[in-house]
């Protein structure tokens, strides 16, 4: 594609009114200072409005007994593009399988979401959390149990059928 | 009841000195706020919110500037002269701070060990003491400027000098017109004919203060004059290499400036402490007693001084320094920098020949009121207001779209013009 160029045309000499525009611009600003337009979010007071499909820190789906939904399939750290999720499966006396070991690395994340579409159980989910600053960055390998404890709301899936959510 | 009750030699010296400090606070406070409100009123025309952090609404926000520059580390150039590097902010900072002192700030406050004067020092050279101090703050700026061992430092000395000589010219001018109403140079009497005209000098004198407040703005290098720090072009000129207090007193100097030029608008144009529409706060020092005005038959009416009174004139006075305060930055927030050739331009080839024609017009019209013995009041200013006002239009007219100042877009076009009609070399005019 070729790059235009779009050429300002100058007002004749003579035909613009230095005063006339000083007066206009004056007044511009006064009405700016004396209402201005709200434009920043104040963020620690006020939160933003994170939209339903917003992918932020994980969680863990808890069963009614606190046991973690996950069954351990192993297709969430074969679908992650970062490589980010380890996980180390077990089989319990009824043979149902469980995590042994579940990390989840904030820092390699690149919250694709993809971890949520894949999982058959609907265990791990994306949320609409973004707040999880540490002070050491050992702190940012989520473990098992600190995915569980997340109470955050989920993220909304895209569906297909309705590609804009309405 | 208007007797004179003279302050003894230890109660002037006391007050005076009280006056000094108190004075000196309370600019050096206004300082500290004004780069507050400088840059909250900024954020407000940019539709941002600006500093609102440290303390409600920012309040504090001076403070911890001022905590934050004095313990931040100096750096002091290698190649730099360093004593002339060190002096150079003094050097700044001193007239600014002093030149405030001449200003009459409210009405004389009565106390029980004599009658105090509210302005420090009511120097019988009033104007002069501030138009000789004042420009000498671009020694400092100069001098910080070739200390710094830096080109672009040294450009914004040099521009800075430039400029105030420039516009020291337009604005003694522009101040000679009121001197020639006044018929003297205090400022307690600029304040107190003011008074007996009926109208702030800036009616009758309309085209001086268009002239004051343009030149104003240039020596305190503040937009749309700021040449001497230029970012776009100079770094920031001569305070490049500057950190830390010595920055700081730069900027504290440039505010305190700012402070005595509005200071200075409203007490010459304005009618300094005056209330309008009110003559129940003129008061002024005539021979042995305070007087509000003459009679009839020229005897004076003694006037009594009043705390109310002086507090409301303080007020009166603050509101209008107020408001040139925010001039300043609401003018520093629309305007965009001229070029430097402009700004030069402006001084030299329209201000100073604008402002000797202004005087002339001023005081022939002066000769022949006096002459017509119009007594000094309504109808005086009233005459002088429509001479300026038509003046003042006339200016504006021929300022305004090309006639006497272009951008540079005119030049183009003009030389565009004259090679189109300029006939060929060794052939007939070119027909295209």
């Amino acid at each position: 594609m070729a790059i235009s160029v779009k050429v300002m045309r100058r007002p004749e000499a003579g035909r613009t009114s230095y005063m006339r525009a000083t007066l206009k611009g004056m007044s511009l600003t006064f009405r700016h200072m004396v209402r201005p337009t709200k434009v920043t979010l104040e963020y620690p007071e006020e939160q933003p409005d994170l939209h339903p499909r917003w992918r932020g820190t994980h969680r863990m789906e808890v069963h009614a007994d606190g046991r973690p939904k996950c069954v351990a399939c192993g297709l969430c750290p074969t679908v992650c593009p970062a490589n980010c999720i380890r996980l180390v499966g077990g089989e319990d006396d009824q043979g149902n399988r469980y995590p042994i070991v579940y990390e989840i690395d904030e820092f390699r994340c690149i919250f694709c979401g993809m971890c949520q579409e894949v999982c058959p159980v609907e265990a791990i989910h994306v949320g609409r959390h973004f707040e999880n600053a540490e002070y050491t960055r050992d702190r940012f390998v989520y473990d098992l149990d600190r995915l569980m404890e997340q109470d955050h709301p989920t993220t909304l899936l895209w569906d297909p059928s309705d590609p804009r959510s309405e | 009841m208007g007797e004179m009750q003279e302050l003894s030699t230890f109660w002037f010296v006391t007050i005076g000195a009280v006056k000094v400090v108190a004075v000196f606070t309370v600019v050096m406070g206004v300082v500290a706020y004004m780069t507050l409100a400088e840059r909250r009123v900024s954020a407000f025309i940019q539709d941002r919110l600006g500093p609102n952090r440290v303390g409600p609404f920012g309040l504090l926000q001076p403070i911890a500037d001022g905590i934050k520059n004095i313990i931040k580390e100096e750096t002091m150039p290698g190649t730099a002269a360093k004593f002339y590097f060190v002096l150079g902010p003094a050097l700044a900072i001193m007239p600014a701070v002093v030149t405030i002192a001449v200003i009459p700030f409210a009405a004389p406050l009565p106390t029980p060990v004599g009658t105090v004067d509210m302005v420090v020092a009511d120097v019988p050279i009033g104007i002069l003491y501030i138009l000789a101090l004042s420009s000498l703050a671009v020694y400092g700026i100069v001098l910080s400027g070739w200390a710094s061992n830096n080109k672009y430092a040294f450009l914004g000395g040099l521009r800075a000098s430039a400029q105030m000589i420039s516009y020291e010219v337009a604005l003694g001018l522009s101040v000679i017109a009121v001197l020639l109403l006044v018929g003297n140079v205090t400022l307690t009497e600029t304040v107190w004919k003011q008074q007996q005209l009926g109208m702030w000098f800036v009616f009758p004198l309309s085209l001086a203060f268009i002239f004051f407040l343009i030149s104003a703005l240039a020596e305190t290098n503040r937009l749309p004059f700021d040449m001497p720090e230029a970012e776009s072009e100079l770094i920031t000129g001569y305070h490049t290499e500057y950190s830390a207090m010595k920055f700081s007193m730069f900027f504290i100097a440039e505010y305190a400036h700012v402070v005595t030029a509005s200071a200075l608008l409203a007490t010459l144009f304005f009618g300094g402490w005056d209330i309008p529409f009110w003559t129940g706060d003129d008061m002024f020092r005539h021979e042995s007693g305070w007087i509000r005005g003459f009679d009839e038959a020229g005897a004076p009416i003694p006037a009594t001084p009043n705390v109310l009174i002086t507090l409301l004139t303080l007020g009166a006075f603050c509101a209008k320094t107020g408001f040139f305060l925010l001039l300043y930055i609401w003018i520093r927030w629309t305007l965009p920098r001229f070029r430097y050739d402009q700004v030069m331009h402006l001084g030299w080839k329209v201000l100073l020949p604008g402002a000797l024609g202004y005087i002339m017009l001023v005081a022939g019209t002066m000769l022949v009121l006096d002459q017509l013995e119009v007594p000094f009041g309504m109808l005086y200013g009233g005459v002088l207001t429509v001479v300026s006002g038509i003046t003042t239009l006339a200016f504006l007219f021929f300022v305004d779209r090309d006639r006497v100042i272009s951008g540079a877009h005119r030049k183009r076009n003009l030389a565009r013009a004259r090679a189109r009609t300029a006939p060929k070399a060794g052939g007939p005019a070119a027909t295209s």
